[in-house]
């Protein structure tokens, strides 16, 4: 076993563990603290991958400003009881269930079948530690993917735009 | 009749120069002032080595005196305790036994004469209404002791002791 | 000796190195605050503890620790106690990527002042910076006090506002400077002293000056901790060691600020119109060392100055600059820069 499969194996455990915490936990507050050590993991194996812009990226971008904002929220809203959110299964705890079962299977499926062509494989190679950095990201984005790209950003504008246009208080 | 603006209306409505609305040289000007007395020289004094000089007047520790003849000039009329706005004073009045007849001016003296250092405000009530000018104030101030009860001082640790006057500062 | 043995040992050396130097440097920093403070407003500052009060620092360190160690009644136990830690933690990752100083060859190995010098080096500060408001908020939270929480809440939209601003200013330098690497950073910016950054890049440096004073929760924009309005902000049910957690992570990252602001714009590690030499022995690795924390030192000192000069910013007024003055001015800055970079085919053009 080599070191690469030990911090995989390690960073996997983790993010296993911390991902049943963020469904199992009653309090909110320590789901979303669960959910950023994940955050955390997922940015360990996208070094792991090469990928050390998407990385940097991630725990920039998930942990440091999404989560933040989610925390403020959860906090803002200081849900007193956490015990009167139980009660029964509602239909969407069902339909969840539901959701995440077919999505295990079907992620099971993939596992098992042989990886096929633009599959990426364990241990990266040269080439996608090549193709991780900002460079050739930029490079991929700025021209095979300009159109995507362009859109992409077209509608963040817009939802930035609506976002201020439903915030904003009328004037008297 | 139209409303006359004042000179110095502190509300009138003041439009920034565009300086101004910059901050920078404003901020920059108090890094300058602040800068200024960084390298200014310390006014402290280091008080337990260095000391403020402080008036001879200055209404610290009491004193209760003698007169030339060494005799106790209070005689315990409470003047004092009564001028005492904080309380601090607590006097026991009483009659000179025979043998202690020379060292009082008048028969009637000061049993005990207790002063609360804690309580007392330095305000120099007890001085002014001293009939026989017994009491007065010293420049002492250091009054730290480690437990309440040391600092009620006692006529003993009051009065002057004889052969010459102890806690006074010329 | 094999490469990877010779490669954890170099490392390891480094590393210790660093953090004891560090370490000792943010603990004189709480006195070096108090000092200046001191000086600031014609005082003496602490000068009872050994000759100019250098044994203060141990006397403080003594004190934490032997200070009740007070939990509230209702606090969320578990994070309360790890909440000082994250910010301590956050702080110190920082370290890992920030240039120290040059390569010297020691021994015939070539050793760099560095701990890593990775190609994602500013987003790695960005994104570890950004983590150290958990500390902050989970802290605020966990303590089960109105102004904790105030102080947490107000900790967490300030980070997330000045992070986009911090952001911006450093795109632009990127920008010219066409890498993410500060060891490339601050190699662009050796020769004549008009190669620093603060040259090429004023009002980038300013965004990012003001970005930090505020990532820092320094004055003027320390409105986490403003006490005539939430007590002590995020710590105010804090005592003895977790308080000293808070405090010190608080130091280890104006001290990691003020370096990345020399690294960034100053030059970092380099000295002006002096090139590496051809054989950089360990007196050159340990003149660029001695170089880069002298340009720190400075900046914590502009830390310290401007603490003793502006008033605290009202919650609106922190908003509205970082909003809509700073992100605008950023934004602006980058087109510039970008016009600039087309004209003249800058560092970062193929």
């Amino acid at each position: 076993m080599d070191a690469q499969t030990i911090v995989f194996a390690i960073l996997a455990l983790i993010s296993l563990f911390s991902g049943i915490m963020v469904v199992t936990r009653k309090n909110p507050v320590h789901s979303i603290l669960f959910l950023v050590l994940m955050f955390f993991c997922f940015a360990g194996f996208y070094v792991m991958l090469g990928a050390t812009f998407l990385a940097a990226i991630q725990v920039l971008v998930y942990a440091g400003a999404i989560m933040v904002l989610f925390l403020f929220v959860v906090m803002m809203l200081n849900l007193r009881d956490p015990e009167a959110l139980e009660g029964g299964t509602s239909f969407f705890q069902t339909l969840g269930f539901v959701v995440a079962i077919g999505f295990g299977i079907v992620l099971l499926a993939f596992l098992a079948g042989k990886p096929g062509p633009g599959v990426p494989t364990f241990p990266p190679g040269e080439a996608a530690y090549a193709l991780g950095d900002a460079k050739s990201l930029g490079q991929e984005l700025f021209h095979n993917y300009v159109f995507p790209f362009e859109i992409a950003g077209i509608l963040l504008l817009a939802a930035v735009i609506g976002a201020v246009a439903l915030a904003k208080r009328e004037r008297v | 009749m139209a409303k006359v603006p004042l000179q110095n209306d502190p509300f009138r409505k003041y439009n920034l120069t565009l300086a101004e609305r910059l901050y920078f040289p404003a901020i920059a000007k108090g890094m300058g002032v602040t800068l200024s007395h960084f390298f200014a020289k310390p006014v402290t004094v280091q008080y337990p080595e260095e000391k403020v000089e402080i008036s001879h007047r200055w209404r610290g520790r009491h004193v209760l005196k003698r007169d030339e003849f060494g005799r106790e000039r209070c005689v315990g009329c409470q003047m004092c305790e009564l001028a005492c706005p904080a309380d601090a004073i607590t006097i026991q009045a009483g009659e000179v036994p025979p043998e202690r007849r020379h060292l009082h001016t008048t028969e009637r003296y000061s049993v005990t004469y207790e002063i609360d250092m804690l309580r007392c405000i330095f305000c120099g009530m007890c001085e002014e209404a001293c009939p026989e000018a017994a009491i007065f104030m010293t420049p002492f101030y250091e009054f730290t002791e480690d437990s309440r009860d040391k600092l009620i001082y006692t006529k003993e640790m009051l009065t002057e002791k004889i052969g010459g006057p102890i806690f006074y500062k010329d | 000796m094999n490469e990877i043995g010779a490669f954890i040992i170099e490392k390891s050396a480094v590393g210790v190195f660093v953090f004891i130097v560090l370490l000792t440097i943010v603990a004189y920093a709480t006195l070096g605050e108090r000092k200046i403070a001191g000086f600031f407003q014609d005082r003496h500052g602490p000068n009872r503890a050994g000759p100019w009060g250098l044994l203060q620092v141990v006397a403080d360190g003594v004190k934490f620790f032997m200070k009740e160690e007070f939990n509230p009644d209702r606090a969320n136990k578990v994070l309360f106690i790890i909440a000082p830690t994250f910010t301590f933690m956050a702080a110190g990752f920082l370290m890992a990527v920030i240039p120290f100083g040059d390569r010297m060859i020691i021994g015939g190995r070539e050793v760099l002042l560095q701990l890593a010098d990775i190609n994602i080096g500013i987003l790695y500060i960005l994104a570890i910076g950004s983590l150290g408001v958990y500390g902050i908020i989970t802290g605020g939270w966990a303590s089960n006090n109105k102004y904790s929480l105030m102080g947490g809440l107000r900790s967490s939209s300030q980070m997330i506002s000045y992070e986009i601003a911090m952001g911006l200013a450093i795109v632009a330098l990127i920008l010219d400077h066409g890498s993410f690497s500060l060891r490339d950073i601050v190699l662009n910016q050796t020769g004549p002293i008009w190669n620093w950054s603060v040259f090429t890049h004023p009002i980038g440096f300013l965004i990012f000056l003001v970005a930090t004073f505020a990532e820092a929760s320094r004055v003027p924009f320390d409105l986490p901790e403003a006490e005539n309005e939430i007590v002590a902000g995020y710590h105010t049910e804090y005592s003895a060691m977790k308080f000293g957690l808070f405090m010190f992570g608080e130091y280890v990252h104006m001290t990691l600020a003020s370096g990345l602001i020399a690294t960034l714009y100053f030059g970092g590690w380099s000295i002006p119109f002096v090139a590496t030499p051809a054989e950089p022995g360990i007196f050159w690795g340990l003149l660029t060392f001695g170089v880069f924390w002298a340009k720190t030192l400075f900046f914590m000192f502009v830390f310290m100055w401007v603490r003793w000069t502006l008033p605290r910013f009202r919650y609106d007024q922190l908003m509205n600059l970082g909003w809509k003055r700073l992100i605008p001015l950023g934004l602006l800055n980058i087109f510039v820069m970008a016009l600039i970079l087309l004209w003249t085919g800058g560092a970062g053009m193929d």
